[in-house]
């Protein structure tokens, strides 16, 4: 207990001071995620919403296996990418392992799963709904697919911040392939395991205080901006 | 209210923004570097926290330490993945060397492991010079041993130790003999919190903040020394290292300023690290 | 009305749907020439909403066969349009959903803009046009669906119970509506279950039970003296299924 108390004095010591280690390093956990999220939606959300709305053989298998994949292990991940990136695998001449780039391709596999099904159920139950007007209307599921993730775009945001929540809170996947370099790949969940590893509780808390902070910071800002647009729209 | 949860928005997107940016701020792509795989204990005891800054302002190349088991960083060098390898276990060394993946074994500084343990210490082993004794008493007492299980460099040092006291502990494993699978830092955590004996190395124990009930009651037993060794990995064998910038290191290292900082490094006013030339000629 | 070869009449020869070994529709003959309002009526079950998915394009006959004039598939999705029972609308505003089909059917820019203003003036939605379109009320949107219908310039308006879930004074409205659609030009085919509604506006009626096409008469006649035992029953409020 005495190091909860620790801990979250730390913790506004940090962001009070703004402690330019914390900083690199909350830094790179955005950008990190904040890139394989990008990524991840401009691939996912196309695939969810295609599997939504065509309709082929084998499709209830694809949907089966696109919601297992939403369990990877984190670490998993991180190994299959690690052994890909390593000097020994397919694709060793790009020199990515131990760089933020290989971070952000391992949590890009990571969550794009994560996606693509979420936004999946999303778009599936707004084309049961709009199915038949939108096909009197003379559109092809091809041309419905745009409408239906713009209609859906208040859940589909939740389904995008989903994927950054578990991207930003993992350490499995970006401790392997990223080494947790100092200074070059070391993001706050890596932070954490290794003050925690040192025994320092005290602080590893404080930085998970830190993050926890952070995640909150996001999602409201995400909610606010929701809130204004919908009374908009 | 809408007023203040909107200035919250944007002072918080606004804040973001910021540290994203930050965050995005790169590296210089001049500045030469090389790969370390170095080992969890290594890194832990804050050891190369102080020396690498200082090999950089005079060698302007900066060095990147991939800190992992042993096993781990064995594996990431064989596989090129990195230009230097700094571990711990001379029997996997040998081998390294032998395979044709790195070019030599140099000696460069030895710690020590030491016993720790509760303080009410139920086996009462505190203070024995005999560390294949105490290993004994331990294991006659069944009192909870946490082992790094793991296969580290720590981890084989510890199996050293049962052999030379002629015990087997593993029958015992998930009774009184716990293998964790775990870093050294886990497992002096799961120790704190079980209460249990365990082998560390000097470093961690020193670095260590969560004693919790821990003491440190076996050291100084010959048996204990823990050398350390760097080797280049062969650019015979992985083209690509950065053989020439690695071995700038190991140069440094066994100069007579990377010595002096070696055994200027203190912890808690102990100091960690024996500079190779200090060390009597042993494992 | 839209320059083009008509794609009336609609022919259905052994028209038959089922759904695994459920026969729910058919066989049915029919010819529907689309002179004026045809109305479609029955007791639930009956297969109205069927008939008409089947005849718009969005099911597929089991077996049989429904024809129109022309087999060109666009040609048939442009001429066509259907409001259902509730409206379904997009989430963005009334104006936005007009000008979304409109789109759709290859209208752009300032001809786009211009037809949306024009049915939106007509059916009394201007004024609330720039509104988000599910924030309407249900007959206010129900009124939009059919702007949106009515803006395509459709040959034959299909719709599914479209005054079902509004209260009278917005039927009301929806039916006057409906009237107007029509005397523009456009057939209409439409299932209810709101006799008044029929017998105000309906130039002829389909009778269906049970799947099967019972009666078809011009609506004078078969209001004043129903054929079949089961119109009669049915207009009696006696026939539930």
């Amino acid at each position: 207990m005495n190091e909860l108390s620790q801990a979250f004095s730390t913790a506004l010591t940090l962001l009070v001071g703004l402690d330019s280690g914390l900083l690199e390093i909350v830094g790179l956990s955005l950008r990190v995620s904040g890139t394989a999220l990008l990524l991840a939606s401009v691939v996912g959300l196309p695939i969810g919403a295609a599997l939504a709305v065509y309709r082929f053989r084998g499709r209830g298998a694809a949907v089966v296996a696109l919601n297992a994949l939403m369990g990877l292990p984190p670490v998993v991940v991180g190994l299959l990418v690690y052994l890909v990136l390593s000097r020994e695998g397919p694709l060793a001449s790009l020199a990515l392992l131990f760089t933020p780039s290989a971070m952000v391709i391992a949590q890009f596999v990571l969550i794009t799963p994560i996606v693509a099904a979420l936004s999946r159920q999303v778009v599936a139950d707004l084309w049961s709904e709009y199915e038949e007007q939108l096909r009197s209307l003379g559109a092809t599921p091809g041309r419905a697919l745009p409408t239906l993730l713009w209609d859906g775009r208040h859940s589909l945001l939740t389904t995008v911040l989903a994927g950054f929540g578990r991207a930003v809170a993992e350490v499995g996947a970006v401790i392997i392939v990223g080494g947790n370099i100092a200074h070059v790949t070391r993001v706050m969940t890596t932070a954490i395991q290794l003050e925690t590893r040192k025994g320092d509780l005290a602080l590893a808390l404080a930085l998970g205080i830190v993050l926890l902070f952070l995640s909150l910071l996001i999602n409201a800002g995400v909610s606010l901006l929701t809130r204004a647009t919908e009374r908009r729209a | 209210m809408v007023g203040v949860g909107r200035a919250l928005a944007s002072v918080g997107s606004l804040l973001v923004l910021w540290l994203l940016l930050l965050g995005a701020a790169p590296l210089a792509a001049e500045t030469p570097f090389l790969t370390v795989a170095s080992t969890t204990s290594t890194e832990d005891s804050g050891l190369l926290a102080d020396l690498l800054p200082r090999f950089r302002a005079v060698s302007g190349i900066e060095v990147r330490v991939v800190a992992v088991g042993t096993g781990q960083a064995l594996r990431v060098a064989r596989a090129g993945d990195a230009d230097l390898l700094l571990v711990h276990d001379r029997p996997s060394e040998e081998a390294f060397v032998a395979e044709g993946y790195g070019i030599e074994r140099v000696s460069v500084m030895a710690n020590d492991f030491v016993v720790v343990g509760p303080t009410t210490d139920p086996a009462g082993i505190r203070g024995m010079g005999d560390v294949a004794q105490a290993f004994a008493r331990i294991a006659e007492h069944e009192a909870i041993f946490v082992s790094r299980g793991d296969d580290s460099g720590t981890h084989k040092a510890e199996l050293r130790q049962w052999r030379h006291a002629g015990i087997d502990p593993t029958p015992a494993s998930g009774t009184w003999y716990r293998e964790l699978g775990r870093g050294m830092g886990g497992t002096l955590n799961t120790a704190a919190a079980m209460q249990a004996y365990s082998l560390a190395d000097r470093g961690t124990w020193l670095a260590f903040l969560n004693r919790a009930g821990l003491d440190l009651l076996v050291e100084g037993d010959p048996r204990l020394q823990n050398p350390y060794s760097a080797i280049v990995v062969d650019p015979e064998r992985h083209p690509h290292v950065k053989a020439a910038l690695a071995q700038r290191l190991v140069d440094w290292l066994v100069s007579e300023p990377g010595q002096a900082a070696i055994g200027a490094f203190q912890v808690g006013g102990e100091r960690l690290f024996v500079p190779r030339a200090e060390l009597a000629p042993g494992p | 009305m839209t320059a083009g070869a008509s794609i009336l009449p609609l022919v259905a020869r052994g028209l038959v749907y089922q759904v695994g070994g459920d026969r729910l529709l058919g066989p049915i003959d029919f010819e529907l020439e689309g002179s004026g309002r045809t109305i479609v009526l029955g007791p639930n079950g009956a297969g109205k909403s069927l008939l008409l998915r089947l005849a718009h394009g969005l099911l597929a006959p089991s077996s049989g066969t429904l024809e129109w004039r022309t087999s060109d598939a666009a040609e048939l999705r442009r001429r066509q349009a259907m409001v259902f029972d509730r409206a379904v609308l997009l989430r963005r505003s009334a104006r936005a959903n007009v000008e979304y089909a409109l789109a759709l059917h290859g209208s752009r820019g300032a001809e786009r803009r211009a037809r949306a203003a024009h049915v939106l003036e007509r059916t009394g939605l201007a004024r609330i046009g720039d509104r988000a379109a599910r924030a309407l009320s249900a007959g206010e949107q129900q009124r939009l669906a059919l702007a949106r219908a009515w803006a395509l310039r459709p040959e034959v308006l299909f719709l599914d119970e479209p005054t079902a879930s509004l209260d009278p004074a917005a039927a009301r409205r929806v039916e006057e509506l409906i009237v107007e659609i029509g005397s523009s030009g456009t057939a209409i085919v439409m299932t209810t279950h709101d006799l008044a509604l029929a017998r105000r506006i309906g130039d002829e009626v389909l009778f269906l039970h049970l799947g099967l096409l019972k009666e078809r008469a011009p609506a004078a006649d078969f209001f004043a003296a129903p054929g079949t035992p089961e119109a009669q029953a049915f207009q009696r409020g006696e026939l539930t299924w």
